[in-house]
């Protein structure tokens, strides 16, 4: 939460977890890293090594979510649904939420997890790479 | 590491970076002063949005952080200036969904909500202030931005 300030824009990895692209989102966001981060997943979905079976966008690090980053987050959930992929928002904490709520942010159109977990199971991948034994089964 | 408490302190708004900077003085004030977690990720989120509307809206600005002392009650006031266009309808920019920077509207409607006591002057063509009051809770405060 603390330390030394980057000065420049850190790009945000995106990371392959079998077929589904992990982004972990940590403290500080800044706006140019955030429109860049949406960019990357679009590209990565689209034109990527592999085919990408979900996206999980992990927030538990992240200590303030206000309406840039909340815009943020929705837009890379709907480009990805735009492109055939599911976005699952995970590990929001309890006084983000509170926030959000409050500030009048619900981000109707996201699908949440408790933790990337629970994300990996909504999206039915399990976090090692072991195929799917129950394709009939999950949302 | 921590500055000593000093009455007020200033901090330039002219960048994205500074926007961060900010953030992590209120943070880091809030929580010296005792405010607990909610409260501190509320007052940090609303001052992230008044920020912003300084960098985006206001073509940049300052905040003014001023600790404050009511008898035994610790609060903080933060005010966001900045000398930009001003705001031509105040009840319009305050209401929910009401946007002109292609955000989601929510910004200065919603930190009114977060924060206990919430005040904005601004004038066409001098630009806008901003402040917001939170006294750390615990100690009885009217939140004056509500009826």
């Amino acid at each position: 939460m603390t330390g030394v300030f980057a000065a420049h824009p850190v790009p945000v990895p995106v990371l392959a977890l079998g077929d589904v692209l992990l982004v972990t989102l940590q403290g500080e966001l800044h706006d140019g890293a955030a429109g860049q981060l949406q960019h990357d997943v679009a590209r990565r979905i689209a034109s990527g090594p592999a085919p990408v079976g979900g996206v999980v966008i992990d927030i538990s690090g992240v200590d303030i979510v206000d309406s840039f980053l909340g815009r943020v987050l929705a837009e890379i959930a709907a480009s990805a649904s735009l492109l055939a992929t599911r976005t699952v928002l995970a590990g929001m904490r309890p006084a983000v939420a509170i926030t959000l709520a409050e500030l009048g942010l619900t981000l109707p159109g996201l699908v949440t997890a408790l933790d990337v977990d629970a994300a990996l199971s909504l999206l039915d991948r399990a976090p090692s790479p072991v195929p799917p034994a129950h394709p009939e089964e999950g949302a | 590491m921590h500055a000593p408490l000093v009455p007020t302190t200033r901090l330039p708004i002219g960048s994205d970076v500074d926007l961060g900077w900010v953030r992590q003085q209120v943070r880091q004030t809030a929580a010296r002063l005792g405010f607990g977690l909610v409260q501190q990720t509320k007052l940090v989120t609303a001052a992230s949005e008044l920020a912003r509307n300084t960098l985006v809206h206001g073509g940049g600005g300052h905040l003014e952080m001023t600790l404050l002392e009511d008898g035994a009650a610790r609060g903080l006031r933060l005010s966001f200036v900045d000398a930009g266009p001003g705001i031509r309808d105040v009840e319009l920019a305050m209401t929910d969904g009401y946007t002109s920077g292609g955000g989601l509207g929510l910004g200065l409607s919603g930190a009114r909500r977060l924060v206990q006591e919430f005040t904005l002057e601004s004038r066409p063509g001098q630009g806008t202030t901003v402040t917001l009051t939170d006294w750390v809770a615990g100690f009885p405060s009217a939140r004056a931005g509500s009826p």
